[in-house]
């Protein structure tokens, strides 16, 4: 194998409950401090105990850090898998297993490493209770022996993951030691092709999850009350939210000034939202695919009545349960057109931990700008998995509060109606209980209503409301962050991405020019869709769509507006649904294929 | 308990909160001419005029149905929020949270409570959010033109005269083993009965479940309905006599030694039950679902108060929320600071 410094990917293979946890992000961050970009996926399965799980960890200066399909470490904790990991195993691998698995027997060309770690962990770990907990460091020591970790940034991992308990702090360390000096023991002359040599690339950098980031976000742009309903990937966007609002968010005597409330379902945890939005505080939940289904009913009620409501899809793969602890951008269509009747529903699609954050703080000014449901589309990569990102930085300026009239203001209007046209973009005026003035008051109903918010079947009435909502979603565009022009050559061959994909989007424009193709990257960041996009259509002939998803949904979301149709035809999807995060040679091997089978056909 | 205002003519006086009777009122009904649930609205109407409360101090909170419709007719100087079928209860609950300070009027039916709703009903009763719950309860599915509902009884007939083969489910036996610390029966018909109840209600400090039957006059008025006018005042069953006092007024109730019970409530009001029953205890919950289920035995429609806990936690101490409510926090005081940003990020690092 030629070296490789600072540019591998190790996979460790463990079974779920094991406590591997801790281990690998020791592993982590401990590259991560010697100023090497990293990244770290969870392949995990629903279930608490006993299942395999893989942990992948990509080493990379140049800040490549989307999954590698292929690993040049492989640890081998799980009896379950180890068969099949092996026999996947890329040639010239590393290979650490434990010492009764006959990884040479299989594989004559991979480096098979042998490790006695029942024997090892009961030297280093006196206590017998304990060694199940502390095995997994050896494979630590072991693994950062081999590539060159030091010390000093192990220590400094140590220090980070188990906060100063110096007792447990000792006890992993004596593990780690252990696998250290078994390498240097048994392996006195071999040196490994992948190494890691300090950089300074991560100096300022953080490593964060994209549901941390989104439930940052919420706290400092004011949320109030955040109610929930447990479900996989979205369940620690409340534990984060809960984790910071408990210290940042507590008055002077201590007490809370916001609500978090784990609700009986889904549907009570939007209800809640907009019963705490219409009373006038800003309220959201967070939940994944089944979530949104119960949810439906509500975000039609909200879109109708024009209630504030902030909503993150950590999106997984669905239909019904079907993986339920993997990625996928399965909800883009559902969530855009969701409910019954004539609806449509503002979505962000965060990029980028950054814009986890960024976009979770401007989903609540939206909210109350928009007086709607705001969807934020991320996913269980984004928002459960380990990213690289600069700090997340402060957004200093007031909140947006949106058109709100308040008995003050009464004081100079003459006429008020809820429903009423008067600044022309669609953008009515809202009024909050508890308002003294009577002309101020209404009654919100998802029945048909008229500029006065009062009950009415008329169809006319109904139409101009529809038409207004309409003349709101136009309005819509402007608030919204605008599609990026990731990357631009000028060349007639485009590709579009969004959401989780940029990641690997990004690299693979990156490969796909060292291979010769140059293409434009434009990356949809919010539905409605701005005029960038209608731009890139028009100014590319060959346009590729990235989804993960099977049906191509973001391709279908963009031919439902009639005024792209004449470019549909130009679209062409590349579709990945296998539920892991996306890699960069996946949609580069797919994008060459492609672009070669054009110019056959042309030849 | 009449004092010399409240013989004025009450649509033209003000209450102590300088409201007329008609500040409470609301647009125009559109049910039925005859139908429970335009009687309950008028109790209604009394009970806050009476109580003092300004309507704009308010919020009213239903699901859908007819009953889901009455309050768009009383306190127009409220703001109303007709929610989607059987979620009200998580809309009051999050509307409570943000504002602590209003008092909350929710209205049901038993389609929307006992059938569609049946969850949020026993979770808005798990977490105690204060408001006065209202079940007006007819048994039948008005606006769809009459099937049964969960709270009809069994073997009762259906205008058609299909007969029910199901069960009843019986809201304030669940309220009870659910842990409700405020549940009562009454009819829409009794405003003696119904009025101090609906001010009890509303003054209690977690969720108080009343369960009114309310006939529809339409659909579920025939023989063999048990939820007719004729059958409601030929089985009911009076618990105690109910009395509603404020602070130093004094109590005028005629009643035998030992056989009164006053319960203290929020402001200073007192209700007052006269016991029919001479050994009946509202304090004590296990009685009550023995009360309760006697009287079903016996088929009769026992009314009243049948439990109340004068000391019930209210969800925000529970929560551990701040003293404002959080509607009243300026948005300074809601975002952290950038040094705080700045800690989180170094835990990062």
């Amino acid at each position: 194998m030629t070296s490789k410094i600072n540019d591998f990917s190790i996979s460790v293979a463990t079974v779920n409950g094991s406590g591997s946890q801790s281990s690998n992000q020791v592993l982590i961050r401990s590259i991560f401090r010697m100023g090497i970009p990293v990244s770290g996926k969870n392949l995990f399965p629903s279930n608490i105990q006993g299942l395999p799980t893989w942990f992948t960890i990509r080493v990379n200066e140049n800040s490549w850090t989307a999954r590698h399909t292929q690993n040049d470490i492989l640890v081998c904790m799980n009896e379950g898998t180890y068969l099949e990991d092996v026999k996947s195993a890329a040639a010239q691998s590393i290979i650490i297993h434990h010492d009764h698995m006959k990884v040479a027997e299989i594989r004559k060309d991979v480096r098979s490493i042998s490790v006695p770690f029942k024997d090892l962990v009961a030297k280093a770990c006196p206590e017998a209770k304990l060694r199940k907990l502390t095995v997994n460091m050896i494979y630590v020591g072991i693994v950062a022996e081999l590539v060159g970790i030091e010390e000093s940034a192990i220590d400094e991992a140590l220090d980070q993951q188990f906060r100063a308990k110096s007792k447990v702090i000792t006890l992993n360390k004596d593990a780690i030691n252990a696998g250290r000096e078994f390498i240097r023991q048994t392996q006195p002359n071999f040196k490994s092709p992948c190494q890691v040599q300090r950089r300074n690339e991560t100096k300022n950098k953080i490593l964060i999850e994209g549901n941390a980031a989104s439930a940052i976000g919420a706290i400092f742009a004011g949320c109030q009350l955040f109610s929930w309903y447990p479900i996989t990937p979205s369940s620690s966007v409340a534990e984060y939210f809960s984790q910071y609002a408990d210290k940042y968010r507590l008055d002077k005597d201590g007490k809370k000034t916001f609500a978090v409330v784990q609700a009986e379902d889904e549907l009570a945890a939007i209800g809640m939202v907009l019963g705490a939005s219409w009373m006038g505080i800003r309220a959201m939940t967070a939940t994944s695919g089944p979530g949104i289904s119960l949810m439906a009913e509500f975000t039609g009620y909200a879109y109708f009545t024009e209630t504030p409501a902030v909503v993150f899809d950590i999106q997984r793969v669905g239909p019904s349960t079907g993986l339920p602890t993997r990625t996928s951008q399965g909800d883009i269509l559902f969530v855009a057109n969701l409910s019954h009747g004539d609806t449509k529903i503002v979505c962000l699609y965060p990029g980028t931990v950054e814009e986890c954050y960024s976009f979770a703080y401007q989903a609540f000014d939206l909210a109350e700008q928009l007086q709607w449901p705001i969807y934020l589309m991320s996913d269980l990569d984004l928002g459960m998995n380990l990213w690289m990102s600069d700090p997340l930085k402060y957004i200093d300026k007031p909140l947006q509060r949106g058109k709100v009239l308040h008995d003050k203001d009464f004081e100079r209007i003459e006429k008020f109606g809820r429903y009423q046209d008067t600044d022309n973009d669609g953008i009515c005026y809202r009024t909050l209980p508890g308002l003294k003035d009577r002309r101020g008051v209404f009654f919100t109903r998802g029945s048909g209503h008229n500029e006065q918010a009062q009950y009415t079947e008329s169809g006319e009435a109904y139409v101009r409301m529809m038409n207004r909502l309409n003349k709101k979603w136009d309005s819509a565009r402007e608030y919204l962050p605008s599609s990026v022009l990731e990357y631009q050559s000028g060349s007639r061959l485009g590709v579009i991405a969004y959401g989780s994909s940029h990641d690997a989007m990004r690299e693979s424009v990156h490969e796909l020019k060292q291979n010769g193709i140059d293409l434009d990257y434009l990356r949809l960041r919010a539905y409605p869709f701005d005029s960038k996009l209608e731009d890139f259509l028009k100014d590319h002939d060959q346009i590729f769509i990235v989804d993960q998803n099977r049906d191509g949904q973001m391709r279908a979301l963009i031919s439902q507006d009639s005024k792209y149709a004449a470019h549909i035809s130009k679209l062409e999807s590349l579709l990945y649904y296998d539920g892991l995060p996306l890699a960069a040679s996946s949609i580069t091997l797919d994008i060459i294929e492609r672009v070669n089978r054009s110019v056959a056909k042309v030849g | 308990m009449s004092t010399p205002e409240t013989k004025l003519n009450p649509m033209l006086t003000p209450n102590k909160a300088g409201f007329t009777k008609k500040d409470y009122q609301g647009s125009v009904s559109t049910l039925c001419t005859g139908c429970g649930h335009d009687s309950i609205t008028m109790h209604v109407v009394s009970a806050f005029y009476d109580l003092d409360i300004p309507p704009h101090r308010v919020a009213k909170l239903s699901g859908i149905g007819c009953s889901s419709k009455t309050p768009a007719y009383f306190l127009a100087g409220s703001f109303g929020f007709n929610a989607v079928h059987g979620r009200m209860p998580s809309v009051a609950t999050g509307a409570h949270l943000a504002n602590t300070s209003m008092t909350n009027i929710a209205v049901s039916g038993d389609g929307d409570t006992a059938s569609i709703g049946l969850g949020q009903f026993a979770h808005l009763i798990r977490r105690n959010v204060p408001m006065l719950y209202l079940i007006e309860n007819n048994g039948v599915y008005g606006l769809t033109k009459g099937q049964f509902s969960a709270t009809a009884d069994k073997d009762s007939l259906q205008k058609k005269g299909d007969r029910n083969k199901f069960q009843s489910i019986d809201l304030c036996m669940m309220a009870l083993t659910l842990g409700g610390d405020f549940v009562g029966r009454s009819f829409s018909g009794d405003a003696k009965q119904l009025v101090p109840l609906i001010k009890a209600g509303l003054l209690h400090q977690g969720t108080a479940i009343l369960d009114v039957v309310s006939p529809c006059i339409t659909f579920n008025n025939h023989q063999g309905s048990t939820k007719s006018y004729t059958f409601v005042k030929e089985h009911d069953e009076y618990l105690h006599e109910v009395g509603f006092v404020h602070g130093a007024e004094e109590i005028k109730v005629d009643y035998e030694e030992g056989s009164l019970k006053i319960i203290e409530l929020h402001d200073g009001y007192k209700l007052t039950l006269k016991k029919i029953e001479r050994d009946y205890d509202p304090t004590n919950r296990i009685a009550a679902i023995d009360r309760l289920e006697k009287s079903r035995e016996a088929g009769q429609l026992l009314t009243g108060l049948f439990y109340i806990n004068p000391d019930s936690l209210s969800l925000k101490d529970t929560l551990q929320l701040c003293d404002t409510p959080l509607v009243e926090i300026s948005a300074e005081a809601l975002r952290p600071s950038e040094s705080a940003l700045a800690e989180i990020m170094d835990e990062l690092r």
